[in-house]
């Protein structure tokens, strides 16, 4: 693990496991021993910004003590995106019988409120981003580029590939927990 | 309540943005010229947090439905209730009724209006900012957008006597003048106010202090930083974009995404640095060669294209 300065009030840290470190590093907050105001984990890093105090950083690392059970959300989806032959014709396989058997987490979330960047897949089911982005992806629609799966949480301009659909809605203000899909959680894919 | 006439080319309300949504992919967002919302707010006697509204150069026209204290900070743009001039920097009343004109601001861009009680839109997410990035929080305004304004801390009607002048009104039969006095000064008890707010003359450059790091260590020379001068370029609540040299990097291709910050500044394979404001994307793949100075994000917020921009500060 390494630390790196980030401005004035933010580090930097580079881990193997960002997500359960995110999960490690928000229950050491809500134990009252770490103070700062956001945690944001991504790919192979946690930003923490305004952050108080000199942690240490061992104390708080997820083999020091395992947070709680991550959440889990199963994801009904209708497999009829455009781009849905064109993956399986990649993959040589079904893309819903891959996705359904692929437990994926929410690694990290960006792009939109709620938009969550799933891992799980092999590297030989990776796909490349469309050459020319679609204007308009549906809200809901099931997504593949690169190493990640992702869910367009409302219809906005998009260039990964669209193999479904799903009904759920990804993100509402309405309710306590907005976005269903936060770092760490499990997700499955089933039939809709 | 407020009633919007003309918006201008971007008006918003801002308030000190939404904190601990970062995670989910939601920005701070909040006022650009945070220093300028802060002290709009103490010169009509609100707590600093209150939400106002951010005008991106001017040209806007409010209507008052109630009597109200405002003042204008910011971009210095000239202002006018019912065709008669009134103060920037200083808090004046809006007799209700009345029509408040704000022009273009002689410099600067973004300008800050803050009335007695606060713009009362209902917070998304603990915040009243409008996030232009995601769309959370209140929509930009649009003509007949009708304001809710708060409950002044201290009310129009427990202040004293309102002098007809104090409104610009030559006698008391203006349907506003009914209890509107002066903001402040008020009791022991509260938060110094302000009275007045001296506009600043821009100079022709901008100085903003910058810490390099994390991804310094991915050009071939970061402390060009330094040393290159800039000129501002395109830029909205998302970012500004910089004119001037190319940053070479000494490691090709992206960066797997990771957390940004209001102040970071990205280089896009392109070479020309972006710095990130208030609405600024939660996660991003280029590589952040620095990071400016938070309390000097307002000086840049401030700063139109062609300005010219240095950075000075440290190694990380």
């Amino acid at each position: 693990m390494l630390v790196r300065r980030y401005g004035w009030d933010g580090l930097l840290l580079e881990v193997d496991d960002p997500a359960a470190w995110f999960r490690a590093l928000r229950a050491a907050r809500e134990r009252g021993e770490l103070t700062c105001e956001e945690i944001v984990p991504a790919a192979r890093t946690v930003l923490l910004r305004g952050v108080r105090g000199e942690p240490h950083w061992a104390d708080f690392a997820p083999a020091a003590a395992p947070p709680a059970p991550p959440q889990r959300l199963d994801v009904p989806v209708h497999w009829d995106g455009p781009d849905h032959d064109a993956v399986a014709a990649a993959w040589q396989a079904d893309p819903a019988r891959v996705l359904r058997e692929t437990e994926f987490t929410v690694a990290f979330c960006g792009f939109a409120p709620g938009f969550g960047y799933l891992t799980g897949l092999p590297e030989r089911r990776w796909l490349p981003r469309l050459a020319s982005p679609r204007a308009r992806v549906p809200a809901g629609s099931v997504a593949l580029a690169g190493p990640y799966a992702g869910i367009y949480p409302r219809s906005s301009p998009g260039g990964w590939q669209l193999v479904g659909r799903t009904e759920l809605v990804l993100f509402d203000l309405d309710r306590e927990s907005p976005a269903l899909l936060a770092p760490g959680t499990l997700v499955r894919f089933v039939d809709a | 309540m407020l009633e919007v006439l003309v918006p201008g080319p971007l008006a918003t309300v801002q308030d000190l943005g939404r904190v601990g949504y970062a995670e989910l992919g939601v920005s701070r967002s909040g006022a650009l010229d945070g220093a300028a919302l802060r002290l709009a707010n103490r010169l009509v006697g609100n707590p600093e947090s209150c939400a106002g509204i951010e005008f991106t150069y001017g040209g806007a026209v409010l209507r008052a439905h109630a009597s109200v204290w405002c003042a204008l900070t910011g971009a210095p743009a000239p202002l006018s209730v019912d065709g008669r001039p009134a103060p920037y920097g200083v808090a004046f009343g809006l007799p209700a009724g009345s029509r408040l004109e704000i022009g273009l601001p002689l410099h600067g861009i973004r300008s800050y209006l803050a009335v007695s009680g606060g713009i009362a839109v209902a917070p998304v997410l603990g915040s009243r900012s409008t996030d232009t990035l995601s769309g959370i929080g209140p929509d930009p305004l649009r003509v007949g957008r009708a304001l809710p304004v708060g409950r002044a801390r201290r009310g129009v009607e427990e202040m004293k006597s309102p002098a007809a002048s104090d409104l610009g009104e030559p006698s008391g039969d203006h349907p506003g003048s009914g209890g509107l006095g002066a903001p402040g000064p008020v009791s022991g008890a509260e938060p110094s106010t302000v009275d007045f707010v001296p506009a600043t003359a821009p100079g022709s450059e901008i100085r903003l202090r910058v810490r390099l790091g994390p991804r310094d260590d991915w050009f071939a020379d970061p402390g060009e930083l330094l040393r290159n001068g800039y000129t501002v370029g395109q830029g909205d609540r998302i970012g500004v974009r910089l004119d001037g040299p190319p940053l070479a990097r000494a490691v090709p291709g992206e960066l797997p995404s990771e957390g940004l910050l209001a102040g970071a500044i990205q280089v896009p394979g392109d070479g020309r640095p972006l710095v990130f404001l208030a609405d600024h994307p939660t996660t991003g793949g280029y590589p952040v060669v620095g990071v400016v100075h938070p309390a000097d994000l307002g000086l840049l917020a401030q700063a139109r294209p062609g300005t010219r921009v240095v950075f000075h500060g440290s190694q990380r």
